[in-house]
């Protein structure tokens, strides 16, 4: 377990890995992983129960992590490769011909952690349901956790998701919906507005669990202990993470341009100068 | 040898027995349906196994995550639904979550094909094959009768990976013999000719069957060999028979496009280009009647089979 501070240092690492990384493709997704480094570094260093040394992909007696959103892998890799599942130097081949890092999770290329290739929207959380039945069946009591982008939930097959897990009452998975209010097209609200989430989940028969700053270490860790305490009581459990998009770099902060587009190189040292060099060192 | 119609039978039918015995032999074998397990025939297996089944409601792609889900903890998930909806609905999902990330799902498309009669086009599927055939990773079974679908059922269920197992709603002629063992991958023999050979798979091999003893008379010998795997594809048996009788004719219920025929097709253009003639439905969507009127109707009876041998020896 890491100390908040701890964790902190390992975000703000994160972070330059992400724009170091998708400057380095010259393409991926670098907006939604910034906003998400503080929730994934949480979840792989201190929530989750995993052993990255003894990976296996039927994961008996580990959380299992389902990134629906497959796109944000510069986030996943990084905190991937920070947690231990590869070296670190590997995330410098990220969407590189030949990479086991591909611009999308694979299994296909062998990569300890991933378990599932996601990218095609709105399946993860299917997956997390079958993972989580599986758990039962076998009498394992670790937990099934996904995380979704916001916009996401546009998707037809999240809410047969939502349903499944609400009526069947699958109480070993977390579903964490990254709510940062910005899609490819605009935001949100002028795309496709997503009202009110946590009635929403709730009517489904979700218990809901809000964190109003996902970009606050402390909060996340608050949030996502109280979401375990809530699991193995009847009904799946729903995280509404409020997050920016961009987060730590001042002027890519909730600009939705940056879902999908990277820094120039003549940009990156501006946005890097704002997340400082940490003792755990550049890859 | 001549083959006899036992009883005429579902081949979906005989994928619900097969299911409950693979459910015997292996505790790890669960089932999933989207409110069709009467329709597919997992309710024996759902009766048996009551904690094994898994009732998805109406809500196929959901149904086919699930599976995934269930196969990373050692679960053997069968999905049963009528065919359309199991493949073409969710073709982006088994893409994705089965064939890429190559999981053990066995897809069952029950209904498959024109003989699904009534229910008419929407529920018609006659690109199933070329959907599935499509995808790296996937295994394509296509079985001719209840006695094969019962054990193809048994072979997929061994079998390590992503699975499309193809079968029809309605009683159809059973002629193989029970507990015939299933190779995935090899090509069945079933009538030695010389003039002739009838590459068929699912319902379409017993018109073959007829075809070929009605060409006997004529004095033309048909060899007549049961593809019940189009992926892999026995590539050996099918250019080792066009040699020998240099005139081929494909039998199936699916479109032309990217079915049995294109597949026997392929092969023959790379490896020993032969005359041949389709017997498949040419471009179009099917519409209600029953089972009968729509397989002659469409062109798929032995007299179809028969027409296209004539045509095929004048190419020779």
């Amino acid at each position: 377990m890491k100390t908040t501070k701890e964790l902190q240092t390992i975000a703000t690492q994160v972070r330059r890995d992400i724009l170091r990384m998708t400057t380095a493709a010259k393409s991926g997704h670098p907006g939604g992983s910034l906003g998400c480094a503080d929730w994934m570094t949480a979840m792989q260093f201190n929530i989750m129960q995993h052993n990255p040394d003894t990976f296996t992909m039927e994961g008996k007696d580990s959380d299992m992590l389902f990134v629906s959103q497959g796109h944000i892998t510069p986030v996943i890799y990084s905190v991937m490769a920070r947690r231990g599942y590869f070296p670190v130097s590997e995330l410098a081949t990220f969407r590189k011909f030949g990479t086991r890092l591909q611009g999308h999770p694979s299994t296909e290329h062998h990569l300890p952690g991933i378990r599932m290739a996601s990218g095609s929207l709105g399946q993860g959380m299917s997956v997390g349901i079958g993972a989580a039945l599986g758990k039962k069946m076998t009498g394992d009591n670790t937990l099934v956790y996904t995380l979704h982008g916001d916009g996401e939930l546009q998707e037809g097959q999240i809410w047969e998701a939502v349903m499944f897990a609400g009526a069947k009452g699958v109480d070993n998975l977390i579903s964490t919906i990254d709510w940062n209010r910005q899609q490819i097209d605009g935001t949100t609200m002028q795309v496709m507005d997503l009202g009110d989430l946590r009635q929403k989940f709730e009517a489904f028969g979700w218990t809901v669990v809000s964190i109003n700053n996902g970009n606050d270490m402390q909060q996340v860790l608050d949030g996502m202990a109280q979401a375990k305490s809530l699991t193995g009581k009847g009904h799946p459990v729903c995280v509404i993470l409020k997050t920016e998009m961009g987060y730590g770099v001042d002027f890519m902060q909730g600009i939705n341009k940056y879902h999908g587009s990277v820094l120039s190189a003549d940009d990156l040292p501006k946005a890097l100068a704002q997340l400082p060099e940490t003792e755990l060192g550049d890859f | 040898m001549k083959y006899e119609n036992q009883q005429s039978k579902e081949l979906r039918a005989g994928m619900g027995v097969g299911l409950v015995e693979a459910g015997q032999k292996n505790a790890n074998v669960v089932a999933l349906s989207a409110d069709v397990k009467g329709s597919v025939k997992m309710d024996g297996f759902a009766k048996e196994f009551p904690d094994r089944f898994i009732q998805c409601g109406i809500a196929e792609a959901n149904m086919v995550g699930i599976a995934a889900g269930l196969s990373l903890c050692g679960k053997v998930p069968f999905v049963g639904g009528f065919a359309e909806f199991v493949t073409g609905r969710v073709y982006d999902q088994i893409r994705q979550v089965v064939a890429y990330s190559n999981k053990n799902v066995k897809i069952c498309g029950s209904h498959a094909g024109i003989s699904l009669g009534e229910d008419g086009a929407t529920h018609q599927t006659m690109e199933d094959i070329g959907l599935m055939k499509a995808l790296p990773n996937m295994t394509v079974l296509v079985p001719c009768d209840y006695n094969q679908a019962r054990m193809a059922t048994l072979a997929a269920a061994e079998h390590q990976g992503p699975v499309y197992l193809r079968l029809g709603r309605s009683k159809m002629p059973n002629f193989t013999a029970e507990g015939e063992p299933f190779q995935i991958g090899k090509a069945q023999l079933l009538v030695e000719g010389k003039d002739v050979t009838l590459f068929a798979c699912g319902h379409l091999v017993w018109e073959a069957l007829q075809a070929a003893e009605m060409l006997e008379k004529e004095g033309i010998s048909a060899e007549v060999i049961n593809i019940h795997t189009i992926k892999p594809l026995d590539t050996d048996a099918i250019i080792a028979s066009a040699r020998k009788t240099r005139a081929v004719v494909t039998c199936e219920e699916h479109l032309f496009n990217n079915g049995l025929g294109d597949s026997v097709a392929q092969t023959l253009a790379l490896h020993c280009p032969t005359p041949m003639e389709y017997v498949a439905v040419n471009d179009r969507f099917g519409e209600s009647g029953t089972p009968d009127e729509m397989l002659t109707n469409y062109g798929l009876r032995a007299a179809n089979i028969i027409e296209r041998v004539h045509a095929v020896l004048k190419r020779k």
